[in-house]
């Protein structure tokens, strides 16, 4: 159903969140990595407002920011629903996903930029921020239930990003004795298939803030 | 059964007033309860656990939190009448992502023009000028950003309108100047009764910012 690209960066934790929904909807796609440092017209075109990745241009027309994205992808595209029917579940998953990133990505990264007295406080805020996902997640085999949901993406590359930012920040953010859901799911989901064949992971991490940049161009399927 | 509707919001709000504006354009009936932001009472802290913010709907004793999320639940549930999303997917994605910039830009933005001055405050105004152009661009020719009625991104914005006037005062700018189509689109929404019942008025919000300035030590 009509050409579909997606404009991305192979480290970015928001990318990769298109590129699940897609597999799981079996969508085919083009995947073109954008050099950040030299952004291709084809995006500054695409995205001029934030001028940012991801975007997904679908025959020919663009969505730009990955939530947006997602909830796109869902409704253009049936089966392998990513949002329960219900409309108050469905309230409940979005406050969790802008949650995810307003909260959990900002203060992981905070606590990770901390120094001196600031940064007890600031490993606390990011694990007062991790818990309320662990309850989110406690009983569950993910976060959309049984199966695969839009949270689920939403938080999905968050761990290898945490263990990239715990080993260049020498802290621990995600305890597994603290979290211990959260952890298991974390570990099971990094594993899927679909979900590691397109995930940034700690190494790749490490390299590119040590100077080294890691730069694929693929065609997805 | 009758659906049970509650609304934890703060008058000055421009995010509880998305949620006053969405409930007014379906026509629905709600209790209002005013919230004292230095004083949260044990209802807020119990249904909106992480944030402990306003605005929060209680619909049937379930929360919902965070404006942008509380208006497409209202839209979902009482879809038959005035639909606020478009029903199809790229054009709901396009609102969602206005929307989604209202909320990323406007209020850091407007919180810096009436708390900052000098370099900070001029900074601030420009951005913030630079925002409505945008949103003007995006506006273009149509009466609303919804089409020929009100959609997700008319309510998303124009809640800030009854802002403009502190911005303006403390700020010492006009919008109306610099944005005038975006100036006339407000004064289109306002001429239907589910926007002007739901805004506050200019002056009144005007004299809570002055308020907030005193407080925060602010001249």
């Amino acid at each position: 159903m009509g050409e579909v690209k997606v404009l991305g960066a192979s480290l970015s934790f928001f990318c990769c969140r298109v590129e699940w929904a897609l597999k799981l909807k079996g969508v085919a796609y083009e995947y073109l990595e954008e050099d950040l440092k030299n952004k291709s017209p084809m995006l500054l075109q695409s995205n001029p407002v934030h001028k940012k990745i991801p975007v997904l241009v679908h025959d020919g027309r663009p969505i730009a920011e990955s939530l947006v994205i997602l909830e796109y992808i869902d409704e253009a595209w049936k089966g392998y629903p990513l949002l329960p029917e219900d409309p108050s579940e469905r309230a409940k998953m979005r406050f969790w996903a802008r949650f995810t990133d307003e909260k959990c990505v900002l203060s992981a990264w905070a606590a990770c930029c901390a120094k001196g007295h600031e940064r007890e406080k600031a490993i606390e805020s990011a694990q007062e921020s991790l818990s309320f996902l662990e309850k989110q997640i406690e009983g569950k085999k993910f976060f959309g239930g049984e199966t695969m949901g839009l949270l689920d993406l939403m938080v999905g590359s968050l761990p290898n990003w945490i263990e990239f930012l715990e080993e260049h920040g020498g802290m621990k953010l995600l305890d597994e004795e603290k979290f211990p859901s959260l952890y298991e799911w974390a570990q099971k989901f990094i594993n899927i298939p679909i979900i590691s064949e397109r995930i940034p992971t700690k190494e790749g991490l490490i390299n590119y803030f040590q100077g080294g940049q890691n730069s694929r161009h693929t065609t997805g399927k | 059964m009758a659906d049970e509707i509650i609304l934890l919001d703060f008058w000055p709000s421009m995010f509880g007033m998305r949620v006053r504006l969405a409930l007014a354009e379906k026509g629905l009936k709600y209790e209002y309860k005013e919230e004292d932001l230095r004083n949260k009472s044990p209802l807020l802290l119990e249904m909106n656990p992480v944030h402990k913010k306003i605005p929060v709907l209680i619909h049937n004793g379930k929360p919902i939190c965070e404006s942008l999320i509380i208006v497409q639940y209202i839209d979902e549930v009482w879809h038959d009448k005035s639909p606020l999303l478009p029903s199809d997917p790229y054009q709901r994605a396009q609102a969602r992502f206005w929307a989604d910039y209202v909320d990323k830009k406007l209020y850091e933005l407007g919180r810096k023009i009436w708390s900052t001055k000098g370099e900070e405050q001029e900074t601030a105004k420009k951005e913030f000028i630079e925002c409505l152009k945008l949103l003007e661009g995006e506006l273009g020719d149509k009466p609303y950003f919804g089409g020929e009625k009100i959609g997700f991104v008319d309510v998303a914005l124009v809640t800030f309108s009854c802002w403009f006037h502190a911005y303006e005062s403390f700020g010492n700018f006009s919008i109306e100047a610099e944005c005038p189509k975006l100036i006339a689109w407000t004064k289109r929404c306002m001429e239907k009764e589910s926007v002007s019942s739901s805004l506050e008025d200019p002056h009144k919000v005007h004299g809570f910012v002055m308020g907030m300035k005193k407080k925060l030590g602010i001249e």
